[in-house]
């Protein structure tokens, strides 16, 4: 039986090196995908095409499964990241206490979606399903610090201030 | 580690800690965190030092309260002070050994009294990334008891002994379940932790992982053993990176003492635990979702049976409990089946946890016996709802669960009587609902969500939940018809009966205790195109319906 030697590296920037750890943690194993990815997203902010080939080729795993995954769970994102983030938590608690208000106001003032990156790429506004923090809602992931009762006062001067840093 | 060696190290630790005269404790989960307590601890260790008083610092899991965070406790006093920042670690720290600070001082008295911890008895004792705090109040007792001097059909037998219900939300008898598995023939059986909370509102199993690693990998090693399992997985969201942090933590320690590993304590037994991440899949809660998931793979569910206890991880047997189950069982081995079945009601025993949240005075963590009256948990417990406002309703269960109306407050808890009303026990959120909620558009928020996070295998429950979302946006607009309405309770019943897992069997619940308690509402948005909470943009232009390829 032929032995399966892994593809090369995609290039020497080192993160792919911590990308292959995971990997080798894990033996190669097939079922290693999902850390694996999780590894790339952490490393380099998001998925692309050319880590999602690597990844699969690496593990064995046929393009169409790993492609599957990716988009199966809404962790994985396949667009960079604005310098800055804020996502706001959509869970029941934060529902009822008006997170939707802070969407709306954040939509407004940057003129884009929710799940979309400001054109200058300065911020995103993502929407999580519920970060836990329930007691303190409604609460905003702020570059991914936890900023609890949350105003829509408060959210567009994090927004202004966001804008030029 | 053997147990002369384990109580060794609880006698070190424990003369170690008597060489303090006070012990400030300091909360640092999420909700205290996000409040400065982290800034709180470093002043408070200041202030200790400059004082020359013997006061150890110890930063602990989830207190309680959090509405009244960041909290402080100090030892051996047990005075607990509310809304604390760096700027009062001066005051506390001088008080010590005198009268405590009168401002900060937290009353909650009743708060306290009608709880009663058995899953939070550690939270806000212990360092979660020491494993001495742990060992110290009786941690990995009830592993080593077990290993040495029960059977593993006599841990079995106690465990169903106890009646206790999986936690997760189902409410299947644990006893039976790992009989089940203890019974499956296999070579190779895994023991799974389900730590995936989706349920939006609801974060028991967060601090719990947070708060007390330890009881999770106790509990779980104790299953091991007696379903004769070898290997572990917790599967944990990848959204609580603290939980993450604090069980790798926890594992990597319990192996360096010989608590995880080959041969625990000088036995044949073998066990040892691997922390799966998830990445945001509601569906993977589900436990052949879950699997497939740890495998690597899209978190789609498939047919049961088989069910995991037979043919499971990798077609291998194997035990999936909640975070919860896993929590009671360390002190149920330690106290007996029947001091736990003597807690709680006829058939849900022993305690719960649950995250209370939503208009209400105290938000955060109880625990409660089973059977307490709702209006125990929210008037009492919760302090009532604030503002002046009305008490509309308590949702439990999260998308899966029903929202129960003020005058079924006088219900305990237990999983057959929320069924009974239409909702369900789920995994521990209860969200509190005042008059400025709108249950026409709760109902749409919870099928919105069941929406997108509906895996897609099966037709009913992919084209149901974004048939039901129109209908409901319909009628959160102007559009809405009595014929919508119809249309609507049909398709629930479809759903219901015709989905392949949980997801899509529950997801019609928020919608259909919502038209048996409060059809008043929906009949206000439908015929006089009217929202009697101001929620709904009743303006708003007819909804359109979901893309096509939702429905092929």
């Amino acid at each position: 039986m032929p032995v399966f030697t892994p593809p090369p590296l995609p290039s020497s920037d080192n993160r792919w090196k911590i990308v292959n750890g995971t990997m080798r943690k894990n033996g190669f194993a097939r079922h290693a995908l999902i850390e694996t990815l999780h590894t790339v997203q952490s490393a380099f902010g998001y998925l692309d095409d050319d880590s999602i080939r690597f990844v699969a080729q690496s593990l064995r795993v046929p393009l169409s499964q790993a492609y599957g995954v990716v988009t199966f769970y809404h962790y994985f994102s396949l667009k960079p990241p604005g310098k800055h983030t804020a996502t706001v938590c959509e869970g029941t608690a934060c529902y009822i206490k008006g997170a939707d208000k802070l969407v709306d106001a954040a939509e407004k003032r940057l003129g884009i979606s929710r799940g979309q990156t400001t054109g200058d790429g300065q911020i995103s506004l993502m929407t999580a399903r519920c970060v836990g923090a329930c007691s303190r809602a409604p609460v905003v992931l702020c570059d991914g610090e936890v900023v609890g009762e949350m105003t829509s006062e408060q959210m567009l001067e994090q927004l202004e201030r966001w804008a030029v840093e | 580690m053997t147990i002369e060696e384990l109580e060794q190290v609880a006698k070190s630790v424990s003369q170690e800690n008597d060489k303090y005269d006070f012990e400030v404790n300091v909360c640092m989960d999420l909700a205290c965190m996000s409040q400065g307590a982290d800034r709180l601890r470093e002043a408070l260790e200041k202030a200790s030092a400059a004082s020359g008083k013997n006061v150890l610092v110890r930063r602990t899991g989830c207190m309680g309260p959090c509405s009244s965070g960041p909290l402080v406790r100090v030892d051996p006093e047990e005075t607990l002070y509310h809304h604390v920042n760096a700027g009062h670690a001066d005051a506390i720290v001088s008080s010590l050994g005198g009268a405590p600070v009168p401002e900060l001082q937290c009353d909650l008295n009743e708060h306290f009294d009608k709880q009663v911890r058995v899953v939070l008895e550690n939270a806000g004792y212990i360092d979660p990334e020491k494993i001495d705090d742990y060992i110290v109040r009786d941690g990995y007792k009830a592993l080593l008891t077990t290993l040495t001097e029960m059977t593993p059909n006599g841990v079995i037998h106690r465990i169903t002994e106890s009646g206790l219900r999986g936690r997760g939300g189902g409410g299947y008898p644990t006893g039976l379940k790992w009989g089940t598995v203890a019974k499956a023939s296999g070579d190779l059986k895994y023991v799974v932790c389900n730590g995936d909370e989706g349920d939006p509102g609801a974060f028991m199993d967060r601090s719990v992982m947070e708060g007390d690693p330890h009881r999770v990998i106790e509990g779980m090693a104790i299953a091991a053993y007696a379903v004769g399992a070898s290997k572990g997985f917790i599967y944990v969201r990848a959204e609580y990176p603290v939980a993450v942090s604090r069980l790798t933590t926890a594992i990597r320690e319990a192996r360096r003492r010989g608590l995880l590993g080959n041969g625990i304590c000088n036995t044949a037994f073998n066990f040892d635990v691997e922390i799966r991440l998830g990445a945001g899949a509601f569906v993977c809660g589900e436990e052949t979702a879950l699997l497939a998931s740890i495998e690597g793979k899209r978190g789609t569910p498939r047919p049961r049976p088989p069910y995991p206890a037979v043919s499971g991880l990798w077609g291998k047997p194997t035990l999936i409990n909640n975070v919860e189950t896993f929590a009671n069982i360390a002190p149920i081995v330690r106290n007996g089946g029947k001091w736990f079945a003597n807690m709680g009601s006829e058939r849900s025993k022993g305690t719960k946890v649950f995250a209370l949240t939503g208009k209400i005075t105290n938000t955060g963590l109880v625990e409660v016996p089973m059977g307490i009256k709702l209006r125990e948990i929210i008037e009492v417990i919760g302090g009532g709802v604030p503002g002046g406002h009305q008490f509309k309703a308590v949702q439990t269960g999260g998308p899966s669960g029903g929202c129960i109306p003020a005058e079924m407050l006088d219900l305990g808890v237990s999983y057959d009587a929320l069924m009974a009303v239409g909702s369900i026990m789920g995994s521990g959120g209860m969200i509190v609902m005042d008059d400025t909620s709108c249950m026409v558009n709760v109902a749409r928020f919870f099928v919105e969500f069941c929406m997108t996070e509906s895996c897609g295998k099966c037709i009913p429950c992919r084209a149901g939940t974004a048939q039901m979302y129109t209908l409901l946006s319909r009628i959160c607009s102007h559009a809405g018809t009595m014929e919508d309405l119809d249309l609507l309770v049909s398709l629930c019943e479809t759903i219901k009966e015709t989905s392949l897992c949980g997801l899509g069997q529950t997801a019609p619940n928020p919608v259909l205790s919502t038209l048996k308690y409060f059809k008043n509402e929906y009949i206000e948005h439908i015929v006089n195109k009217r929202c009697p909470a101001g929620v709904c943009n009743m303006d708003a232009p007819a909804p359109v319906a979901v893309a096509k390829e939702v429905l092929a």
